[in-house]
């Protein structure tokens, strides 16, 4: 277990321009770390400044208590897992597992125990004497990730390992790659470009996006207190809703897109005044207005998309020139053109400053439950 | 594939008239071979009976082993040499990014449209300076540098994932033990197409060695093939011809054997 620290870092291609900037961020030991972000964001490139692939431009790596700037891969004590997996077509699944371990001059017979044991742990054994192409694409994988296990390295990363996974093995591989790090105590550094392995993954995750930090922290702080729009809409599916919004200072009401509007306490009002405010929702927050909502705060929504996916119901409408969505669980008979009338709670909503990004108002009602509060024994 | 019986017929007959066509001198020699002279001389195409003198008067006229082994020397070593500088120079083109590579490349590249025949004087000059004339480095050296047999590789070794590599670099592997371990054994295919390549250009080599060679020594089969032709003032075209097919023997078992080995290769290329 080691702890990587990044301080500072850049990267830049031509010397003038950054693609990745003012990166300060230390992973813990032992700890799963994801790095997530659109395609281009950056993502990849600084995994490789971590693995030593990519040259760094500017800042400080430190692995452990190194410094690790200008030491070769080898040196850096990582073991790498590729999108593409990297295998040796030449090579058997065990020679492939095995690469590489005879230049650490590891003697014969633990390395023979040492791929026996990996193979097991991966439900390989049978296959060790096959050929990478001989295998299925989710072997492929187990044998890249058998790989990286034999090597013993504290740091695992990992860059995008189950993107050419079919749905169901993705599922199933995650909770695999979740136990064997658990089960290792390796320090994972993982890059995916899809929210959910974030989500469901890490103990915390990075979010890029044009090569700087918007947000790292828990996965579900990240989802319930995104520190910006694109944190916003990048995490969660579908994406929360977004839409401009200002205050009546003399009603003290909050408008939103013109249509929606909102009571404020006057607390609040002050706050918000003479802002450009972006607010975001969720769509599991947005909720069917009961009798008693008072009229001003109901609104009629004319439903354009339904999806009902058994176990939840998806359905948008068109809010200014906005396309906002709802989810509800349960089956809801909802058809295309139905007139829904709608609440917003106040205390579900995010509030981002229009000009600044930042999240000024943390929603407080994030529908999060407790064993203890809702169980009585 | 289904085809209808005409067609099938149609398309054989037209494949087999076509490898006679290109087959016929091979054909022809090989009859000539077993000829006498004044059978030669009534231009027939059969012989009358199966005469194997021709061949053993190739033997008693020439050092024809001799020349056999010296080719066969001078062709495994220069695609032995070919093999060893072309991939190194292959592999540092397209694994080792070093500021001008593409230049570097284009400009080695460009070397293919100088005719070797320009070249031949001042390599002459250097091989005899070295005193190298009427040995197997003079016959060998000037042709490891294949520009052709580089770019076939580099083109290979740009299909290799750049992911191995980095695989490799990460577990500790230097830099020759993955040129050995991985490159190689994944290139086999295009190393036996350039192997083949270079060895039967050497084999079929006239000019260089009729201008290195002055003695028996280290000359070549091609050589002796021109000298039994102007031994004597009537060339005995049956002698000729039985020392040309002893030639082409070798050249064609390498072909059947290295087409073997490429189908193999191409059949076990399928990567990822």
């Amino acid at each position: 277990m080691k702890k990587v620290e990044l301080v500072d870092i850049s990267k830049s291609y031509n010397k003038t321009d950054n693609v990745i900037s003012n990166i300060n961020v230390t992973i813990e030991p032992g700890e799963f770390f994801v790095l997530v972000g659109p395609s281009g964001c950056g993502k990849s490139t600084m995994l490789r400044m971590i693995a030593g692939l990519e040259e760094i431009t500017g800042g400080t790596l430190k692995i452990g208590e190194t410094v690790a700037n200008h030491l070769p891969p080898n040196k850096r004590e990582l073991s790498m897992v590729f999108q593409n997996y990297a295998l040796y077509p030449h090579l058997t699944v065990e020679q492939n597992i095995a690469f590489g371990l005879d230049v650490k001059k590891i003697k014969k017979d633990v390395q023979i125990k040492r791929v026996a044991d990996a193979a097991e742990m991966l439900g390989l054994t049978d296959y060790l004497k096959r050929k990478p192409r001989e295998l299925s694409g989710g072997q492929r994988q187990r044998v890249a990730l058998a790989r990286a296990i034999v090597s013993e390295a504290p740091i695992c990363l990992m860059d995008e390992p189950l993107s050419n996974l079919d749905a169901k093995l993705r599922a199933q591989m995650r909770s695999e790659l979740r136990r064997i790090q658990r089960e290792l105590n390796m320090t994972m550094i993982y890059v995916t470009h899809d929210q959910v392995e974030a989500m469901t993954m890490g103990d915390r995750i990075m979010i890029l996006h044009k090569g700087e930090i918007q947000q790292v922290g828990k996965p579900i702080d990240i989802y319930n207190y995104p520190a910006n729009p694109f944190v916003a809409t990048f995490v969660g599916s579908p994406a929360m809703n977004l839409a401009n919004a200002k205050v009546n200072p003399k009603t003290n009401e909050l408008i939103i897109e013109e249509k929606f509007s909102l009571a404020l306490t006057s607390e609040d009002c002050l706050a918000f005044e003479n802002r450009l405010l972006t607010i975001g929702i969720r769509p599991e927050h947005l909720q069917i207005a009961k009798e008693e909502t008072a009229p001003k705060n109901k609104v009629d929504v004319k439903v354009t998309n339904v999806e009902v996916l058994g176990n939840e119901t998806v359905f948008s409408f068109q809010i200014g020139q906005k396309e906002w969505s709802v989810k509800w669980s349960g089956q809801w008979q909802i058809k295309i053109g139905d007139i829904i009338p709608l609440e917003i709670d106040f205390d579900a909503l995010c509030v981002f400053d229009g000009e600044t990004e930042r999240l000024i108002k943390k929603p407080s009602n994030v529908g999060s439950y407790t064993l203890q509060d809702e169980v009585r024994l | 594939m289904t085809m209808s019986l005409p067609k099938k017929i149609g398309l054989y007959s037209l494949l087999i008239v076509t490898s006679f066509i290109v087959f016929f001198p091979v054909i022809y020699a090989l009859m000539i071979s077993f000829m006498t002279g004044p059978e030669i001389m009534q231009g027939r195409f059969f012989p009358q009976s199966i005469q194997f003198e021709n061949y053993s008067k190739v033997f008693e006229r020439l050092p024809l082993l001799k020349y056999l082994l010296n080719s066969f020397i001078v062709s495994a070593g220069v695609m032995l040499g070919q093999l060893i500088v072309c991939s190194l120079a292959a592999y540092a083109f397209v694994f080792l990014p070093f500021r001008g590579s593409n230049f570097v490349f284009y400009l080695f590249i460009s070397t293919m449209m100088i005719p070797w025949e320009a070249t031949m004087i001042p390599n002459f000059f250097i091989i005899q300076k070295l005193d190298w004339l009427n040995t197997y480095q003079g016959l060998t050296f000037p042709f490891f540098a294949l520009a052709f047999g580089t770019f076939l590789l580099r083109q290979h070794f740009k299909t290799i994932p750049v992911e191995l590599h980095e695989a490799a670099r990460i577990a500790g592997i230097s830099r020759f033990a993955f040129f050995r371990r991985v490159i190689l054994p994944i290139s086999k295919t295009s190393l036996v197409t350039l192997g083949a390549y270079g060895f039967l250009t050497t084999w079929n080599m006239y000019l260089w060695p009729l201008l290195i060679t002055t003695n028996d020594s280290v000359r070549t089969v091609q050589i002796g093939l021109k000298q039994l032709q102007s031994q004597e003032t009537a060339t005995e075209w049956g002698v000729v011809m039985a020392g040309v097919i002893v030639v082409i023997i070798p050249t064609l078992l390498l072909l059947f054997l290295g087409q073997k080995q490429l189908q193999k290769g191409l059949s076990q290329g399928a990567l990822k």
